[in-house]
């Protein structure tokens, strides 16, 4: 087991702001009423999709920044990520801001990467306010990784429905919020898997990677916490995670639950769920994050998983490498 | 070496686990939607017939394909004929419909790149080997064609 790969976080940073931005379909999924604004269209008022994406996530940081009730001058450092190439929406996202930017790139587990990143830094008394966020699109991720939008075609049963949406967060030591204790930093793990339209099977192994050794070296098991919630391995991926667990001997019970699973409604019609950066992002920074602090979770176990794959590896028949970093949240 | 069986047992597991497409119900939906789509075209032609008597056969299958071409197009463009497609799967991909919704799409998905090198470029992206299979394999059976006229 790696020794440094889980940190105990002694001054316990805080998220003291969270704020989310969805589309039109994502506010008709079973989070709706818990967003902070749902898009009337997926244009979001720009002639691109990228523009779009990119106007989330600035909308979604200076969202977060007045719902933590800070000026745009009190922010350190913006650590955010995105889906397309070159993160090119968040760096542009970043260029409307006067603060340092960090771009990190997890896929779908980035939310998790950026809080980890960010909690580190805090606690170490470097920054005293990060803001956080990431965001997808499902009509930029289409492009990039599949067809174009009107392709006659059909989608096959593995396959999840990337979120249109942002989400982003401040972290800090002062002010109040659900603070974070732990983080597990991921090693990358590649099962063999290169079926691009069944990401949960290719990303389930990495969670159950980061889960050991989150267990391990913070000497708990799935009973000490409210919540364990992955990210988006979607209906299948989930299942796949609770079976690999349970060869483990550790049993995945009712306190286990899959933000992609449950974020659509099954009249969507997504087939296995959601994904995308901004899926785990959005269900976060809405719904989970208001029932730690209504107290219905109080300690809460995220560990978003990202496929770190790109259309050239697909192509050239690569197998998928996946990566998976979990962050423990407690109410305070 | 070990994380190579490890994997197979993995894909193996796998691929037992994933939901299977239904095949009857998909392979009915495609067989009377694309079955339609050839009705259709039999009828433009057969009307196109009945208004211009002194229409040549070859001028009207010529004609047909046109009308469908313009109509998947058409459809393509208002975003109706990818829900076509979503419920019947090859029998709206096969007939020439298909062909003509595979290259309207990366039109217009790629128009925000500029008409060079969006649209231009990305058009032939999903038809392109398509045409390029069309064309070689013509050449083939022209060639076999002109090697048996010459006995």
């Amino acid at each position: 087991m790696q020794k440094n790969q889980t940190f105990k976080l002694k001054r316990k940073p805080k998220i003291i702001g969270s704020y989310t931005i969805v589309g039109p379909k994502e506010g008709k999924g079973n989070f709706g009423p818990y967003f902070d604004y749902v898009m009337k269209n997926d244009y979001f008022g720009e002639k691109t999709f990228e523009k779009a994406e990119r106007k989330m996530i600035e909308s979604a940081v200076t969202g977060v920044i007045q719902n933590a009730k800070l000026q745009t001058k009190d922010i350190d450092m913006m650590i955010a990520g995105d889906l397309l190439n070159q993160i090119i929406s968040s760096s542009y996202a970043a260029r409307a801001f006067k603060f340092p930017f960090l771009g990190v790139y997890g896929a779908c587990s980035t939310m998790a990467e950026s809080y980890a990143v960010a909690s580190v830094l805090v606690d170490g008394g470097y920054f005293d306010n990060v803001v956080c966020c990431t965001g997808s699109h499902f009509s930029t991720a289409e492009r990039q990784y599949r067809f174009p939008l009107e392709l006659g075609n059909q989608r096959p049963p593995t396959s999840q429905w990337t979120v249109t949406g942002a989400g982003a967060s401040v972290i800090s030591l002062s002010g109040d919020g659900p603070c974070i204790s732990a983080v597990t930093f991921g090693k990358v793990v590649d099962y063999g898997v290169n079926d691009v339209n069944n990401m949960g099977a290719a990303m389930a192994p990495a969670a159950r990677d980061t889960l050991l050794a989150h267990f391990l070296n913070t000497k708990t098991t799935p009973d000490d916490y409210d919540l364990i919630i992955t990210g988006d391995l979607g209906k299948l991926g989930s299942e796949i995670l609770i079976d690999l667990m349970e060869e483990d001997g550790i049993t995945l019970g009712v306190n286990y639950g899959d933000c992609g699973q449950m974020y659509y409604k099954r009249e969507q019609k997504t087939l296995c769920g959601a994904s995308g950066a901004g899926c785990c992002a959005t269900a976060f920074n809405s719904y989970i994050i208001k029932k730690i602090k209504e107290g219905q979770y109080k300690k809460v176990l995220f560990l978003p998983t990202g496929a770190l794959l790109s259309s050239i590896s697909t192509q050239q028949g690569d197998t998928i490498p996946c990566v998976c970093h979990a962050i423990v949240i407690e109410k305070e | 070496m070990e994380d190579k069986q490890r994997n197979e047992a993995y894909n193996k597991y796998v691929s037992a686990k994933i939901p299977k497409t239904k095949a009857w119900p998909s392979l009915f939906n495609s067989f009377w939607v694309g079955g339609l789509i050839c009705v259709l075209g039999q009828g433009i032609n057969d009307l196109l017939l009945l208004a211009f008597p002194n229409l040549s056969m070859q001028t009207a299958w010529a004609l047909t394909l046109i009308t469908l071409i313009f109509l998947a197009s058409f459809l393509t463009g208002l975003g109706v004929y990818d829900q076509i497609g979503k419920f019947a799967g090859g029998g709206s991909i096969v007939p020439i419909t298909g062909f003509s919704n595979s290259i309207t799409s990366p039109s217009i998905e790629f128009k925000s790149e500029g008409i060079i090198y969006g649209i231009c470029v990305k058009m032939f992206t999903i038809a392109g080997p398509v045409i390029v299979f069309g064309v070689a394999s013509s050449m083939v059976v022209g060639f076999i064609y002109w090697i048996i006229s010459l006995f």
